[in-house]
């Protein structure tokens, strides 16, 4: 079933490409066995993440990234994965994005999915990179990730994603909020969206100003360097080749989407122009493959194990005799053998 | 491994604008531990299918008020067969005459629910559906 499906897949059916993305949400073998069946077709979309405070605008403003995206090139196909969170206490979900996304609905070139985060915490669910590439293999040239209303921590979205981009309000906090680590961090491009409400101009400074802060701080590292004069003048902000520019949107009323979408295009240039998207590609791949190995090494480490040992070194760390990682150890070992 | 999480659209087709019903039930459903996809007023027929293709829901529920439910619910039905989604249940909810459920059952509608439906019942009719087709 799922080799046909893949072939579906590839060739634009659409309900295989739904089921497919159900199979590998719920990461059982047969999700399993299409993503590794899909791997060698992806690697060519570009992936946008879209955070920030819940209610900040992100689904709108994904709504009109992508009918802008549909109508600055003809034929671009757009996924977008609407992330919404799970209730720790029913496990049940209100996945709400699409109510924001009235526009893209009768376009059959967007294909929108929603999913819970069924228990992750990052912002995103355990299996949207794993969706975003299901999407990349189907031939979707852009694929737009919004995450859960994120507070300050929810950053995993910046391993995902290609372009980054950060949605900021009016009246979300001072400036104080805006040097704090975290959320703001991981953005390649800054939003204050809701420009028209008042107050649009100041959040605007604050976030200008905490990236100017930002790129003296990164100078200042290089001033132990005996040519630190030099390295100053020699490689100012651009050093690090992006400096995140800060732009305003009023999503609903369709403003500055434009120069929001000649923003990432032109980080999307940067990253292919200057290595960087070869890095950020080698960084995913590792850490997803570091996670797979581990993830394969706690299934089946107690597989090798003879009867009765796992109790009998428990025991032993009951009793003090050995300590627990050296009794991991002692577990540990049948597995290499 | 996560049990199968049981997919849900919360659709209003048509015109009319009250949709607290709508979101009683796919809070209800919510808290009964299902994933709810909720869409929005006005809704076409197309938008809804559409809608229920991307997201492979297992149960599509309908709200519907304003009295056009022999013109929506029919077309409603004939998109979902034509993407292939024939195993989709469809629910239906709002202010139907006695006299059109019998016709609606026929077509496919798997139940209709009148005001004061209490939300645990719709929480078991749609479990009891899907433990039927599995």
């Amino acid at each position: 079933m799922t080799e046909f499906s893949v072939e579906a897949l590839r060739k634009g059916d659409k309900l295989a490409l739904s089921r497919v993305l159900s199979r590998v949400e719920a990461d059982d073998e047969s999700g399993r066995a299409a993503l590794d069946a899909l791997f060698a077709f992806t690697g060519k979309a570009h992936k946008i993440g879209v955070t920030g405070a819940p209610g900040a605008g992100k689904s709108s403003l994904v709504n009109a990234l992508a009918q802008h995206l549909r109508r600055a090139y003809a034929d671009c196909r757009v996924a977008i994965i609407a992330v919404d969170p799970t209730s720790p206490f029913s496990g049940g979900a209100i996945l709400g994005d699409r109510v924001r996304m009235p526009d893209l609905q009768n376009d059959p070139f967007v294909f929108i999915r929603s999913m819970a985060t069924r228990g992750a915490l990052g912002g995103l669910a355990n299996t949207t990179l794993a969706l975003s590439q299901v999407f990349d293999a189907a031939g979707y040239d852009y694929v737009l990730i919004e995450t859960v209303g994120a507070g300050q921590a929810e950053v995993d979205i910046v391993n995902l994603a290609h372009t980054t981009i950060v949605v900021d309000t009016p009246g979300m906090g001072d400036d104080i909020q805006a040097i704090k680590a975290g959320i703001l961090e991981i953005a390649d491009i800054l939003v204050v969206n809701k420009a028209d409400l008042p107050g649009a101009d100041q959040t605007f400074r604050n976030l200008v100003s905490m990236i100017e802060m930002g790129y003296r701080g990164a100078s200042r590292v290089y001033s132990g360097h005996h040519r630190q004069a030099e390295t100053l003048e020699a490689q100012p902000v651009e050093h690090e080749g992006w400096l995140p520019p800060v732009l305003k949107t009023s999503a609903i009323n369709a403003q500055g989407i434009e120069d929001l979408e000649q923003a990432v295009q032109k980080h999307r240039a940067y990253l292919r122009a200057s290595g960087a998207w070869h890095a950020k590609e080698t960084g995913a791949i590792r850490q997803s493959l570091n996670k797979l190995v581990i993830e394969e090494l706690s299934a089946n480490w107690k597989k090798k194990l003879p009867a009765g040992l796992y109790e009998t070194i428990l025991q032993s760390v009951i009793k003090r005799e050995i300590s627990p990682r050296a009794a991991a150890r002692a577990l540990l070992a049948y597995n290499s053998e | 491994m996560p049990d199968k999480k049981i997919r849900v659209l919360i659709a209003k087709p048509g015109l009319d604008g009250h949709d607290r019903g709508a979101k009683v039930v796919a809070r209800a459903l919510r808290d009964d531990g299902m994933e709810v996809i909720y869409t929005g007023l006005r809704q076409t027929p197309q938008m809804i299918a559409e809608a229920a293709l991307q997201e492979d829901v297992d149960v599509v529920g309908l709200s519907i008020l304003s009295g056009a439910h022999n013109a929506l619910v029919p077309s409603i039905l004939e998109k979902l067969r034509e993407n292939g989604q024939d195993d989709v249940f469809v629910f239906l909810g709002g202010i139907i005459p006695e006299s059109d459920i019998p016709g609606l059952l026929a077509l496919g509608v798997t139940k209709v629910y009148g005001p004061g439906t209490d939300t645990r019942v719709v929480c078991q009719d749609i479990r009891a559906a899907l433990a039927k087709r599995a």
